[in-house]
């Protein structure tokens, strides 16, 4: 699968023969390596959960999260290299600053994920730079409803109804589109969302990790913020309970 | 100016020196003539929101002293699609701030691809006022209509202020009509109630301050457009004259 650049992928300032700008793809590689994130879009509002993967007991618990708070009602929730990650992060507070400062109301989501995005391209430009290794998620919900963008590498921006991204991105999107994310509300969203990280986890690979959930919608008005206790315990245990079904399943058959 | 350090710029004084000269005969300061004053829109101007939009209007008047140097004058300058500012105090500085704001809206309305809010309008105004408040003399009113929250009227006085409010008035004609708005406002009123209200409130002030005077234009701003009405001096409503 992985394809040799052959001398043309050593610059993102390089075209390949057919088209392609190597380093780009290089850096999505470095997003699929990272834990899973997967948002949901729902009626009401907006649900991230990650997998935050902890390499080592010695590590204090809750350190280097990977869900942050730009301005009170975006937020942003990160895949791949977490160093890059924070850059961005201060790049889109301080758009969301200007904005305020500039035309006195709150930076509405999508032209963030626009201003984002133009940032993150600008450095798949030039020789002397490399582009950003990771995926930007930023979530809102704003007077016309909840939205969903995310922002690639490359520079390239969706709004997306639900999405997964990093190790496991192929099966957590197959597990999404099996959600009516239409009709499900922000509640069951949370608990959705923290059964396919579990779902999705590798046990082998990596064993233990971290479950970060927060949401953002009609429930916390439009104010991004860490999913509750009861909520996060609740959630949790939804999950747990809905592995060991699928365990009894398989001992069945 | 500072006896101390005379070479320091102060902007009463300039503005003092605009309008008044040494007289040798009299060994004091008078007056210029009216050819040298500063022009100003005297002005009267009112706006109003009601449920699906907002109806503003203004006098026509703009002196320079006591010459009348524009009987006919638009003082209802369009920002955007949907978004008006109502102009009084200096006719230089309101129409600099309303040209800059007019492109920063535009330019914004296209990074965002939709129509700017009433209340970024408004800001964006505030803040020219407020950054330029030793040099500017402009009191301004932001009025609109956007999706998002219907008819809006801002008024942006002299220091830089910015505050949203449901029926505002302006200039120096203001002063006169402050008690007919008092006694006749009313929360809730209907389109055509609000237009009744904005012309009488213009045609009292234009009666009584003589920087303010002409005909009275009224704009008519909702979700479906802009409807400008131009009233005549003498389509103006009846006020008893003594």
């Amino acid at each position: 699968m992985s394809s040799i650049g052959s001398g043309y992928d050593l610059s993102a300032s390089q075209f390949s023969p057919d088209g392609r700008v190597f380093q780009v793809e290089y850096a999505n590689k470095a997003v699929e390596a990272s834990g899973t994130v997967v948002a949901l879009r729902c009626k009401d509002g907006i649900a991230f959960a990650v997998e935050k993967i902890i390499t080592s007991r010695l590590y204090e618990s809750g350190s280097n999260k990977r869900i942050h708070n730009v301005d009170k009602h975006i937020g942003m929730a990160v895949a791949g290299l977490l160093a890059d990650a924070r850059q961005l992060l201060t790049v889109a507070r301080d758009e969301a600053k200007q904005y305020k400062h500039d035309y006195g109301v709150s930076i509405p989501v999508k032209y963030l994920a626009d201003r984002l995005a133009m940032y993150m391209h600008a450095y798949t430009l030039y020789g002397f730079v490399r582009p950003f290794g990771c995926f930007i998620l930023l979530a809102a919900y704003e007077s016309d409803g909840p939205q969903l963008y995310g922002v690639e590498p490359s520079g390239v921006t969706y709004a997306y109804h639900g999405i997964a991204v990093g190790k496991a991105q192929q099966t957590a999107k197959t597990e999404i589109e099996k959600l009516k994310l239409s009709e499900l509300k922000l509640e069951d969203g949370i608990n959705e969302a923290a059964k396919i990280i579990y779902q999705v986890h590798d046990e082998v690979k990596d064993r233990m990790f971290e479950l970060e959930l927060s949401w953002v919608g009609q429930v916390n008005d439009g104010k991004h913020e860490r999913v509750p206790a009861q909520i996060f315990a609740k959630a949790e245990s939804f999950a747990k309970a809905s592995l060991e079904e699928a365990d009894d399943d398989d001992d069945e058959m | 100016m500072d006896v101390l350090n005379p070479m320091t710029y102060d902007a009463e004084e300039d503005q003092l020196r605009d309008r008044t000269k040494y007289s040798q005969m009299d060994k004091h300061l008078i007056p210029v003539e009216f050819q040298q004053q500063p022009v100003s829109t005297g002005t009267t101007i009112v706006a109003v929101e009601y449920d699906g939009g907002v109806i503003i209007g203004a006098d026509t008047r703009t002196s320079s002293g006591t010459f009348v140097m524009n009987r006919f004058t638009d003082k209802l300058t369009q920002l955007t699609d949907r978004i008006f500012c109502l102009r009084s105090g200096s006719a230089a500085d309101t129409q600099a701030i309303a040209q800059v704001v007019t492109y920063q809206l535009d330019f914004l309305s296209a990074e965002m691809n939709e129509p700017p809010l009433v209340r970024i309008a408004a800001n964006c105004v505030r803040r020219m006022i407020y950054q330029y408040r030793d040099d500017f003399l402009a009191g301004m009113i932001v009025a609109g209509w956007d999706k998002k929250l219907g008819g809006q009227v801002y008024s942006c006085p002299l220091g830089g202020l910015l505050v949203r409010q449901p029926v505002t008035l302006g200039g120096s004609g203001s002063t006169y009509i402050w008690g007919y708005l008092d006694n006749n406002y009313r929360p809730n009123m209907t389109q055509q109630e609000c237009y009744d209200f904005v012309l009488k409130g213009i045609t009292l002030a234009i009666t009584r301050d003589g920087s303010s005077g002409g005909c009275a234009r009224i704009a008519i701003i909702n979700k479906d457009g802009v409807e400008r009405i131009d009233v005549l001096g003498n389509d103006l409503p009846k006020v008893f004259d003594l």
